[in-house]
């Protein structure tokens, strides 16, 4: 997989997945808003459907699912690699904002449909968490250690989230329906959606995974050229600190060291409890 | 590593006694927040009287953030982490050692809360069984997640503001649910309270599992 | 003899640094080494890998008969650690840090008292918080664990420094039980004058890698004239920019 990641064939893949992505989300935005008719009762409000649910996927399942796999992979011996932790970085980057997204175009739907920007229902509820939860993994990612420290910190946050997540549904659930608020604010109305509507939402999925998946390998690349630049300063400031350390008389770093340096000629005789004589005598 | 989290909590606790910090500082912070909260909500009594759960919820967990910092200062010398690890103490059992004594704590800090909201905000409890057992797996859950995400930013020099952002989002369900079941509890609806218990409990044989489990390799450096 | 450490071309890293880059060392049990060198030359990531608390990512290292590439856990509780940093909760007084560390260790506390008192603390210092005691006090207490946890492999990082005389000659006699009851000890120094006369080989290290001293080599030393197989003789060793000048402490 590492040996994909470098190759040019790893470029092409790229491009032509976000030249796909690009004209997805283009035929996507085109017919919603120009081609397909507006909803007998939401009106042109129901056009955001073709982006909301599909920008809700990917952060939920696509972006959270990646990351939590990543986490767990490289938590397992087995499978354990830096790829693991940098993939699932990336797909928590790339999550942040699908998440927060998901959050804007809901509200935005939201507003003139019910009358609030914001309801305390268990999915709108753990998707805000979650992307609390997205934020502080990376919080914990910017804070200078080595790879896998942070590595193993930033996995066991990720499946510490993961295991939160339903918890914190099942609370908000259960709280919300000790008020009955009327199904007028239950988000899981469902629509009718059916001819050009239905497969322009249908293209709407598929844009917005092509969208992520792009986005996930260009913020995996930049994250391996990160890591390289990270390498070569480290060699530069480890030759500094070799050169000053080392003065003349002494093995300097390079000069063979006879591999049986160590049996050889003992510098002192030795038997302790002989009373030593001199200056050994003197730090009794 | 029943007994090692035993030499552990005692020496968490003791340190934590001598130098007093919880003390004059994490239980006198816990007063403040509710007496802040009652200057943002009141005076009407109404008002303090209804979110007096919540209020208290959330003035354990700001307390459980306090503690945990406490805690994992303890060991924040390079010293004291290593000569951790060397002792032989099973990472689990300095795991459970140190939520123990972080419990320890809270608890101190919850009955000092308990008094605060039947005094500050005319709160009188009809159902204390209820309360006190929500209080219970309440403060086990918070303590092992605490030092657990204590665990996860040990060592870095920024953890004091990346603590609070790391754990509380986690704790959350701890909030909502003891929140829930301190309103049965205040107004003696016992059945729909008991329910709550559902979700702490959970909660708290969860984070305890994962901290045993994880503590170990969170201790390693590389 | 059984080896209490081995270690072969050893690769170890703090960080992404390798601080040890090829490391070779033999210490036999009832064995002093002395490792100098400058700043910089990795003795204190040494005596860490040797303690089990750095993962070694080449070579072979073997402390005590445990593979430490395979598990560096289990070696921790048999090794005694003085490290820079003392490892001493700062609120509590010796006694309790001593029982703390002993009890942890799974011995009994009889010898609490004792490790005290061969360090010198005793009376109203032995109840006394620890972050009150002065800096020899504390290197004291932390030589107090450390007596008291009765390690079979040693590893102590400039055990001289912050000490006065009559506690660095302490440091010398220690190291000489300890050595008599089988234990290994490996001290680094970067001050050979004190800790070469305890020791019964020197080693030198700079860049990370390790040398033992050899007859011939630079910065090495004359192996010593032996008169009989059982007289202690020590050497003292300089390591110079102006290239080995020998002297023989008989």
């Amino acid at each position: 997989m590492s040996a994909f990641a470098r190759t040019p064939l790893r470029r092409s893949v790229t491009r032509v997945i976000g030249v796909a992505a690009l004209a997805a989300t283009a035929a996507t935005v085109w017919l919603g808003l120009f081609v397909t008719p507006p909803a007998q009762v939401q009106g042109t409000l129901v056009r955001l459907l073709y982006l909301h649910p599909p920008v809700a996927w990917v952060a939920l399942y696509c972006a959270f699912g990646v990351a939590a796999l990543s986490s767990f992979l490289y938590l397992w011996r087995r499978t354990r690699s830096l790829f693991w932790d940098r993939l699932g970085a990336s797909a928590v980057e790339v999550g942040v904002v699908f998440t927060a997204l998901t959050l804007v175009t809901g509200s935005l739907w939201g507003r003139p449909t019910w009358g609030v920007w914001w309801t305390w229902t268990a999915r709108l509820t753990s998707t805000a968490l979650l992307l609390v939860l997205f934020l502080g993994y990376l919080a914990l990612r910017r804070v200078p250690a080595s790879p896998e420290v942070r590595a193993r910190r930033c996995a066991v946050a990720a499946l510490v989230a993961f295991v939160d997540v339903p918890i914190v549904s099942f609370s908000v659930d259960w709280w919300q329906t000790l008020h009955q608020r009327g199904t007028v604010l239950n988000p899981g109305l469902t629509l009718k959606v059916h001819g050009s509507m239905a497969w322009t939402m249908g293209l709407g999925f598929v844009a917005m995974t092509l969208v992520f998946v792009w986005m996930l390998l260009v913020r995996y690349r930049v994250e391996t050229l990160a890591e390289r630049i990270g390498d070569r300063e480290l060699e530069i400031s480890l030759s500094e600190r070799w050169a000053e350390g080392a003065p003349e008389g002494t093995v300097a770093p390079g000069a063979p060291v006879a591999g049986t340096a160590v049996a050889g000629a003992p510098v002192a005789g030795a038997a302790s409890g002989v009373p030593a004589t001199g200056a050994a005598g003197a730090l009794r | 590593m029943w007994r090692d989290a035993l030499l552990v909590a005692a020496k968490d606790v003791r340190i934590e006694l001598r130098s007093r910090v919880a003390l004059w500082q994490v239980l006198p912070f816990a007063v403040l927040v509710l007496v802040l909260f009652g200057f943002a909500l009141g005076p009407g009594p109404a008002a303090l009287r209804a979110a007096a759960p919540g209020l208290y919820w959330l003035a354990v967990l700001f307390s459980t953030v306090l503690a945990t910092q406490r805690s994992m200062a303890i060991e924040a010398g390079e010293g004291t982490r290593d000569g951790l690890r060397l002792s032989g103490i099973d990472p689990a059992g300095v795991f459970l050692g140190k939520a123990a004594a972080v419990a320890v704590q809270l608890v101190a800090v919850q009955v000092l809360l308990g008094a605060g909201i039947v005094v500050l905000f005319d709160v009188h409890v009809q159902t204390w069984w209820l309360a006190l057992v929500a209080s219970v797996l309440a403060t086990v859950g918070l303590s092992a997640a605490g030092v657990l995400y204590g665990a996860l930013s040990s060592g870095l020099r920024v953890r004091e503001t990346l603590l609070p952002l790391l754990v509380l989002p986690v704790v959350a369900p701890v909030l909502i649910a003891g929140s829930r079941a301190w309103s049965a509890a205040v107004s003696g609806a016992v059945a729909s309270g008991a329910s709550w218990l559902k979700i702490l409990g959970p909660f708290a044989a969860v984070y305890l599992a994962v901290g045993v489990g994880l503590y170990g390799p969170l201790q390693e450096t590389g | 003899m059984q080896l209490a450490v081995h270690l072969r071309a050893a690769v170890a890293l703090a960080g992404r640094f390798p601080a040890l880059s090829g490391a070779d060392l033999d210490v036999a049990a009832g064995e002093v080494v002395a490792v100098l060198g400058p700043n910089g030359a990795g003795k204190t990531t040494l005596l860490r890998t040797c303690a089990g608390l750095v993962p070694v990512t080449a070579g072979e290292a073997v402390v005590l008969g445990c593979d430490l590439r395979a598990d560096r856990t289990r070696v921790r509780r048999r090794v005694g650690l003085l490290g820079h940093d003392a490892s001493l909760y700062d609120e509590l007084t010796p006694v309790e840090n001593v029982r703390f560390a002993v009890r942890a260790a799974g011995l009994g506390t009889e010898g609490v008292d004792d490790a005290l008192d061969r360090l010198g603390l005793v009376g109203r210092l032995r109840r006394t918080p620890v972050q009150r005691l002065s800096a020899g006090q504390r290197r004291r207490t932390a030589l107090a664990v450390l007596v008291a946890r009765r390690p079979e492999l040693w590893l102590l990082d400039e055990p001289h420094a912050g000490l006065d005389a009559g506690a660095r000659a302490l440091v010398g006699t220690l190291v000489e039980e300890a050595a008599a009851q089988g234990a290994a000890v490996v001290l680094t120094s970067h001050e050979e004058a004190l800790a070469v006369p305890l020791a019964h080989r020197v080693a030198v290290m700079a860049g990370g890698r390790v040398a033992a001293g050899r007859p011939g080599g630079r910065g090495a030393a004359e192996p010593v004239r032996e008169q009989t197989p059982d007289v202690a003789e020590r050497v003292l060793v300089a390591v110079a920019d102006d290239g080995g000048d020998v002297t023989h402490v008989a």
